[in-house]
């Protein structure tokens, strides 16, 4: 047909070794980027639900909760952008699972790559939408009167918020690959996602809440997570929220990629 | 054929079980390959074999194991028993060795339908470790062969369903697969974009590739396999080239309908004297015959001129599956549906 026909490389035989696997991470994030660029209204999407939850939560809490809606900005929006990155999470796990359903991942395993590299590509491109989220959010708020403790800072945060989302995010693929339907797995979500979000400090000072309250308030990882974006973005103690929220990713990933790649094994029998 | 290995005066001499990899004349060849899902069979002992450069059709109803079968073979499945080997290696101990050999084109759609045609082969060929140039090239190289150039760059959701398939099969072949399992690829195609993905399957098949074909039309294995394995329940039933097989089950069926209704049982009397063996069935103002002999359709016609039957059909047509099916099994092939779901959920 044609006179210079294009050789695929030599297949090599045998288990893709690291370097590869990273390769083939990349060129699965690469696909999901594309998507964006096809289904741009998916940012938009993902954006409404942050701008409305800051500007409901600042205008319509913020008096009561901190006597000026100012001062209460300058509280929340790190809780937000804490609750807003757990909530994305989530179309991690939903986005598998419909790929799982609709026979692409049949191709994917019926070639030579790594296992992991469909489910780590797409948790890799999900962080995107995350930075997204963070810039928006961060955005509006300076638009609203927030004062940024500093661009580094604030450069520090998204990092940490990505570290966290990376580990977290197996969460989802664990519930993406073992739900039957996406929405199953957007209930599993909710009923997780809102209890946790809300018992933590990320929109109120946890010293007001009952005894037992403060007792799981302190411990969970959204206030960790909470407290370490509000110091990095806006005022009150670094150091050990970030130390606690490195210990909680470490912790959830050690437990969840394990058991999610497990689960990803099983779905092949 | 297929049991050839197991008669103690053949003397072959195939490498030892436990080599990694062996050559010989298969491609594909199973022994005893079994499937459960819980207490379901979906494929129960088959051995197959399939060498190297010719396709082997794979022929049986909804729920007969053919997608089960193909699954095991691609490494998406593990078996319960037995064993399978594809360009000589075990598909369970040697899977990531078999996936470089493979291609897939499954019963669902293995495409991204936000990608366009060019993104979703140009994927393939990154994840094959290829160069973007070189992915780039393969990919409209591959579009210009499937007829596809000038969807290129159009998401693939707007594809029609043959150009979907078509898009598909491209994808399946951005490694230049030496072995290629297509599962049912024309299932719901209309008889234009059937006989143009035929036309690209003889194609690969002319340059040494081996294909392991699942289908639901006898025509479809007919026009393709050089050698074809009908299943039933799990199992292997008749086995042999299309010739064999065409000979074996009365491969054809001559409907004949009188223009005039009433001239439905002179019809059928005349038949039954000229050719006793033949077992006429007459069902909504027709006559069906299966005949397996040229010779039976020029007889009739001049016998019919004579006696002057007019008719509104002649017409000579290869046996539908479900006609293939009753001379196998004497059952029909609608009885199969219900396994066919049991089978999905037990996945």
């Amino acid at each position: 047909m044609t006179a210079a026909t294009i050789e695929a490389p030599a297949p090599s035989l045998g288990r893709p070794g690291l370097g590869a696997t990273v390769s083939q991470t990349l060129s699965m994030a690469w696909r999901q980027m594309v998507r964006i660029k096809h289904n741009p209204f998916e940012l938009v999407d993902l954006s409404l639900s942050p701008i409305m939850f800051l500007l409901l939560f600042v205008y319509v809490f913020g008096g009561q909760m901190a006597g000026s809606t100012s001062d209460y900005l300058q509280y929340v929006l790190g809780g937000l952008i804490a609750q807003n990155a757990i909530f994305l999470t989530m179309y991690t796990g939903t986005g598998i699972n419909a790929d799982l359903r609709k026979g692409v991942y049949d191709r994917f395993r019926s070639l030579p790559i790594a296992r992991s590299a469909p489910l780590a590509g797409k948790i890799f491109a999900d962080m995107f939408k995350q930075v997204w989220s963070v810039v928006i959010m961060v955005g509006l708020g300076l638009l609203m009167g927030f004062e940024l403790r500093s661009v580094g800072y604030a450069l520090l945060a998204t990092l940490v918020l990505v570290v966290f989302a990376l580990a977290i995010s197996w969460i989802s693929v664990l519930m993406g690959v073992v739900a039957d339907s996406e929405e199953k797995v957007q209930i599993y979500a909710f009923v997780i996602i809102m209890p946790l979000t809300f018992t933590s400090s990320a929109f109120v000072d946890i010293n007001t809440m009952p005894g037992f309250m403060q007792a799981w308030a302190k411990v969970n990882p959204v206030t960790h997570l909470a407290d370490a974006m509000r110091g990095l973005l806006s005022y009150g103690p670094i150091g050990e929220p970030l130390m606690w929220t490195f210990v909680w990713a470490v912790v959830i990933f050690a437990v969840t990629a394990p058991l999610a790649m497990r689960a990803y094994r099983r779905k092949m029998v | 054929m297929r049991h050839g290995n197991q008669n103690p005066c053949t003397v072959r001499t195939l490498p030892k079980e436990d080599d990694v990899s062996h050559s010989t004349d298969y491609a594909i060849e199973t022994e005893g390959i079994t499937k459960h899902f819980g207490d379901l069979v979906a494929v129960d002992h088959i051995d197959l074999n399939a060498r190297a450069g010719t396709v082997l059709g794979v022929l049986g109803p909804n729920g007969a194991g053919k997608t089960t079968m193909v699954r095991m073979l691609a490494t998406l499945s593990q078996p319960t028993a037995g064993t399978g080997r594809v360009g000589g290696y075990d598909i369970v101990r040697n899977a990531p060795e078999v996936r470089s050999l493979i291609g897939l084109t499954g019963q669902f759609a293995g495409i991204d339908e936000l990608l366009t045609g060019e993104e979703n082969l140009r994927f393939i060929g990154r994840l094959l470790g290829m160069p973007t140039r070189d992915a780039k090239a393969r990919s409209r190289e591959l579009l210009a062969q499937f007829n596809l150039a000038d969807a290129a760059d159009k998401p693939a959701k707007a594809y029609s369903g043959g150009m979907r398939r078509r898009l598909d099969l491209a994808a399946s072949l951005v490694g230049r697969p030496k072995i290629l399992f297509l599962d049912e690829p024309t299932t719901g195609l209309d008889p234009r974009a059937r006989g143009e993905l035929w036309g690209l399957v003889r194609g690969l098949v002319a340059d040494g590739t081996t294909v392991l074909l699942t289908t639901q039309y006898l025509e479809e294995a007919d026009q393709l396999a050089h050698e074809i394995a009908v299943i039933d329940h799990g199992r292997v039933i008749a086995t042999g080239t299309p010739t064999q097989l065409k000979a074996k089950i009365g491969g054809q069926t001559l409907r004949i309908q009188p223009e005039d209704h009433g001239q439905l049982d002179a019809l059928r009397d005349l038949v039954a004297e000229r050719f006793p063996d033949l077992d006429p069935m007459v069902e909504a103002g027709a006559i069906t015959i299966g005949v397996n002999d040229d010779g039976v359709m020029p007889t009739l016609a001049a016998d019919l001129r004579d006696r002057g039957i007019a008719l509104t059909e002649f017409h000579l047509g290869l046996s539908s599956l479900d006609e293939v099916f009753l001379t196998l099994t004497g059952r029909r092939t609608e009885e199969e549906t219900a396994d066919d779901e049991n089978e999905e959920e037990a996945k």
